[in-house]
């Protein structure tokens, strides 16, 4: 085959990823710019500017609260997984101890429920204690699968790091405690920004704990929020608003995967993320 | 749905970094195991809270008549749920219970097909996108972000984009497949029968691709470029290179990802209640388990399907620790 018919070829192929990759993100962008009847003509490209939908989504109704409680839900899980994590983390890979075989498998099994199967179970749980309707119920329900990732992950990458680092300030006296903070953290921030990301997009997208345990409008997270606007009939399904929510919570997940693009694919391949 | 997992296992390299026991116990080394499982408690502490006590309060409330409205109430009634044979009296009887429920059977079925179909697309196509990573071109970098975007869209959002891509009447899809020719008349792609699981297939394959490419890229980074140019040097051809050398190196990438991919797809939830809602065709076990939780007011049998779905992942998961061989012990094989 002549080189130019392989050259060709080939970036027409990179063309194909590049369009199937990014189209129908571009496709919501632009219907949800749309306004009125410009909505039921298909386009190819831009020919509307009309914030209406987004004036529509963030001025009426609860869906500024609904983003609100994402946030809250999604940042005090990261934050609370991400503590737990780095000290059992240290625990896990640099001290020796009976069990540590076994304390990893019951971990990675954990990780691999199907939500599903512990949802009564929870279900149950989050109405006794309470938590029914609050975002609390979420932040506790988020931690089956934050938690053992984290920490999978974290113990990865402190077995990783050498021994020297440590061996001082054991000799200094220090306590494993003091160690993990003054010696460990520091140099755990990468791990440490790429851990939280992934569990901090894993917590923003959860749909099945969200709309199980909260019932309640201006209780819902994103997801749910989302998947329930709706209008008066089938036929009257809102897609301009519905498209501007899903550009509105979608566009800091990108922007944040752009920046953080190189740690992601290593966070995604060395530690073993899926998506 | 969980998003994010952990995976791949350690490698043993980097286990021997831990020295194994071979000196004595001193005082330095017991307060360092003391620390150990006071670091572990509350992790510990948690996942028992959130993973194992649910659990088995699911398989529990799957071996009761619990109902919605009074949980407590529930009591034990063995494996009624699952399989109960009622006598009519004069020989006449009729079994009852999730295993003989053709609606089960059909969630197990739409289930099974979705992540068999899904997983194999993904893997080829994800095969393909990771070997156009690999190749040096301009441009590459802006390719590899734009692969990532899917991925970071969360799976409500991607199912309500298609969705509108996907409608019958205003949607880009059947204005494109038209102006190329391949459907002659609008296709209701999400509400017909015989196109909603193919519309389901068709974004889950959009969404997770990427993260397939990653992981077999992963694996095609760890070739070793000498591998390729000792194949040049003897003059053998590319594609024969492919399937006689890459392959064979990177099946091990292939495996873990294609399991991940398959346990995760067997789980299947939020795409399919967003996309498709109350679609025979297109319901799978963890829709059946959760309209019968808590739509329907079958508690218990709702929790009896969850335990079902329990025991398959289970065993996947069983598997997949045996063939991917993960070393946890750190005590050395």
């Amino acid at each position: 085959m002549p080189y130019v018919v392989k050259r060709t070829g080939f970036y027409a192929l990179v063309v194909f990823i590049v369009l199937f990759s990014v189209f129908p993100f571009y496709y919501a962008i632009l219907t949800s710019l749309k306004s009125g009847t410009a909505l039921f003509k298909v386009n190819y490209l831009p020919v509307d500017f009309s914030l209406a939908n987004y004036a529509d989504v963030l001025g009426n109704g609860v869906f500024p609260t609904n983003i609100l409680n994402s946030v809250i839900v999604a940042v005090t899980v990261v934050a609370i997984s991400l503590f737990l994590a780095v000290t059992a983390a240290y625990a896990l890979s640099r001290i020796n101890f009976a069990g540590r075989g076994l304390l990893l498998l019951t971990i990675l099994a954990v990780s691999m429920f199907p939500q599903i199967a512990v949802l009564a179970g929870l279900f149950e749980m989050v109405r006794w204690a309470g938590l029914y309707n609050t975002l609390f119920s979420l932040i506790f329900a988020y931690m089956i699968f934050t938690l053992p990732f984290t920490v999978w992950v974290l113990t990865t990458f402190m077995r990783d790091l050498p021994i020297e680092i440590e061996e001082a300030a054991i000799v200094d006296g220090a306590s494993p405690f003091v160690i993990v903070m003054r010696v460990f953290l520091p140099l755990m921030w990468p791990a440490l920004v790429t851990t939280g990301l992934l569990a901090f997009i894993a917590a923003w997208n959860e749909f099945l704990f969200a709309l199980t345990f909260v019932s309640n409008n201006a209780t819902r997270t994103v997801p749910v929020a989302i998947a329930l606007l709706s209008g008066a009939s089938e036929q009257e399904i809102p897609w301009g608003t519905i498209m501007a929510a899903s550009v509105i919570v979608t566009v800091p997940l990108i922007v944040l995967v752009l920046i953080f693009q190189r740690k992601i694919i290593s966070g995604l391949t060395a530690g073993g993320v899926k998506g | 749905m969980a998003n994010v997992q952990a995976g791949v296992p350690p490698t043993e390299k980097a286990l021997q970094t831990e020295r194994e026991g071979a000196r004595p116990r001193s005082d330095l080394s017991r307060q360092r195991l003391r620390s150990a499982w006071m670091f572990l408690a509350p992790m510990i502490l948690v996942l028992a809270l959130v993973a194992g006590w649910p659990l088995v309060k699911t398989i529990w409330f799957s071996l009761t008549d619990a109902s919605l409205s009074d949980i407590e109430a529930a009591k034990f009634v063995g494996l009624r749920n699952y399989w109960e044979y009622v006598d009519y009296g004069d020989g006449e009887g009729e079994y009852f219970g999730l295993l003989f429920d053709p609606q089960w059977w059909n969630a197990v079925w739409n289930t099974v097909y979705y992540s068999v179909i899904s997983v194999t697309i993904e893997t080829a196509l994800g095969l393909v996108f990771a070997l156009v990573l690999n190749a040096e071109f301009k441009g590459r970098a802006f390719v590899r972000a734009a692969v990532l975007i899917p991925w970071a869209i969360p799976t409500i959002v991607s199912a309500k984009m298609w969705a509108w891509m996907m409608n019958d009447r205003f949607g880009i899809l059947n204005d494109m497949l038209m102006a190329i020719g391949v459907i002659s008349s609008p296709v209701a792609w999400t509400a017909d029968p015989d196109t909603a699981m193919w519309a389901v297939i068709i974004v889950d394959v959009w969404k997770t691709t990427p993260f397939m490419a990653l992981l077999i890229l992963a694996g095609l980074q760890m070739v070793p470029g000498d591998v390729y140019e000792a194949a040049k040097i003897d003059g053998i051809h590319p594609v024969k290179v492919f399937w006689k050398v890459t392959l064979p190196l990177i099946r091990p990438a292939i495996l873990v990802a294609v399991i991940f991919r398959a346990l995760d797809a067997l789980r299947v939830f939020d795409l399919i209640y967003v996309l498709t809602p109350n679609n025979t065709q297109t319901k799978s076990m963890s829709v059946f388990a959760q309209e019968n939780l808590f739509q329907f007011d079958k508690f218990a049998y709702g929790s009896a399907a969850s335990t079902l779905l329990f025991l398959v992942i289970a065993l996947i998961t069983l598997f997949y620790i045996k063939v991917a061989r993960l070393d946890l012990g750190g005590r050395g094989r």
